[in-house]
């Protein structure tokens, strides 16, 4: 077969390209709910690895220690095969949960070094005027702390977006799962995967492009 | 008004405060002078608590501020503080920075409390800087809207950590002159400056803090024409 005749067969050939568009989507859908559930979560630990409650600061030090120190893949295959076990529920939002949950764990350390950051002369200055401790994060705090951890934040995001692909333990709807629902009709390994990694590198070359651009736009804003 | 008693303060194994005993009264303007280093920075933050005292007690308007079940926030309210770096909130433009806290705290009407800080804009002599944001401003105009934004919480007495000492020698003028006007209304103000000229002027009261405790204290002519202490001496030689 020549590749013209492999390449139709991966693409063209009743339509498949829809598995790859759908694949992309689902990809992008997994990572975006993810990054979003992980800062959910990761502002929560930060907060309770920064309060002086020692029981709050245990369970969100050893929620970060266990993440950390176990496999993504692992933490799918427990939240799919065991957690998730007994409950019919689309995969899809099992990934959402199992890579929110792992994701919650490294932004958490991001936040809290974005909150961190922050001048101590600013919760100063919100006591002072009267501010509880928590009026003085949620309002001066935490806004200036967001703004400054943005870039990594969208950095965690395309991080996810290639870490997703494990999902194919459990399910064929990301990407990873088109080529290979390709592959086992075609038999041919090289141009479905050789294709997926050409679509994960586009990908992420654009939104990269796109966040150096958005950073060197919020550096001018700050020197106004 | 403030009234302090056998207050210590020790950071791990240094000593920082070693037992001073104070009472201001309601409209004194009490200056706090002395080298880097004598604990007067802060002596003036454990007023209002930024540092928790290690020992002793101070009692604002009647009320033990040292008592672990006071309620810090509403003693806070009480007292504004201006701080040497101003900590304004660069996120927010000049108008919310000062309208924050009465809208938060006091739960005030947004538009009441945007006229009050045009009142107070208007009286620090920066009527047209409402919707700038921090970073637009020279350090001296954002000293004067840290003032403006603690004056918003109507406080009863004012706090102040070298509000002058991380400006230009051509912003101070500015800074003191609102101070001056502040202190002329019948302010009760504690002030921790290097500005001798500011002391002599405007300070019914003059403590001279050295090594943890007040050295001397006294009527600023008295204290700087006339000091006792030598380490007064020495220190006035140098400075003045």
């Amino acid at each position: 077969m020549s590749i013209l005749e492999k390449l139709y067969a991966t693409f063209i050939f009743e339509e498949r390209w829809r598995w790859f568009v759908s694949g992309l989507g689902y990809t992008l859908l997994i990572s975006l709910f993810a990054v979003l559930l992980g800062l959910v979560i990761g502002i929560l630990m930060a907060l309770m690895r920064l309060s002086k409650n020692k029981i709050l600061k245990a369970i969100s030090g050893v929620y970060i220690d266990v993440i950390r120190g176990t496999p993504t893949m692992v933490q799918l295959l427990i939240i799919y095969y065991i957690i998730f076990a007994p409950v019919a529920i689309p995969k899809w939002i099992v990934g959402v949960i199992a890579f929110g949950i792992n994701s919650g764990a490294y932004i958490a350390e991001i936040v809290r070094g974005g909150i961190l950051s922050i001048n101590v002369g600013q919760t100063e200055a919100g006591r002072s005027l009267g501010l509880t401790q928590a009026q003085t994060m949620m309002s001066i705090v935490m806004p200036q702390a967001m703004k400054n951890i943005l870039p990594a934040l969208a950095n965690e995001f395309i991080v996810l977006i290639k870490e997703t692909a494990v999902i194919g333990m459990v399910s064929n709807i990301d990407l990873v799962g088109a080529a290979r629902k390709v592959q086992s009709l075609t038999y041919d390994f090289a141009v479905p995967l050789l294709s997926i990694a050409v679509i994960y590198y586009v990908v992420i070359k654009i939104l990269s492009l796109g966040l150096g651009r958005i950073e060197a736009r919020m550096r001018k804003s700050d020197k106004r | 008004m403030i009234k302090i008693t056998g207050l210590k303060k020790s950071f791990g194994d240094l000593q920082v405060l070693k037992g001073i005993d104070q009472h201001i009264k309601k409209g004194e303007k009490v200056v706090v002078i002395g080298p880097s280093g004598s604990g007067k920075s802060t002596f003036l933050r454990c007023i209002n608590l930024l540092e928790v005292p290690t020992e002793g007690e101070i009692l604002i308007e009647g009320e033990n501020i040292t008592d672990p079940k006071t309620n810090v926030n509403k003693i806070r309210e009480k007292m504004g503080m201006v701080f040497q770096q101003f900590n304004l909130f660069p996120h927010l433009s000049i108008m919310d920075n000062i309208t924050l806290a009465p809208v938060k705290v006091k739960k005030m009407p947004k538009e009441q409390a945007e006229k009050r800080a045009k009142e107070l804009l208007e009286m620090v002599g920066l009527g047209d800087k409402a919707d700038a944001y921090p970073a637009q401003l020279s350090g001296g105009q954002q000293q004067r809207i840290a003032i403006a934004r603690a004056l918003a919480m109507d406080p009863d007495i004012m706090l102040f950590d070298e509000p002058t000492s991380a400006l230009d020698p051509e912003m101070v003028g500015e800074v003191l002159q609102v101070m001056k006007n502040l202190a002329d209304a019948g302010m009760t103000m504690v002030v921790v400056t290097h500005e001798m000229g500011f002391a002599r002027e405007v300070a019914s009261r003059v403590l001279f803090m050295d090594e943890g405790i007040v050295m001397e204290e006294g009527k600023p002519d008295e204290l700087f024409s006339n000091p006792k202490n030598e380490r007064t001496q020495s220190f006035l030689s140098k400075v003045l």
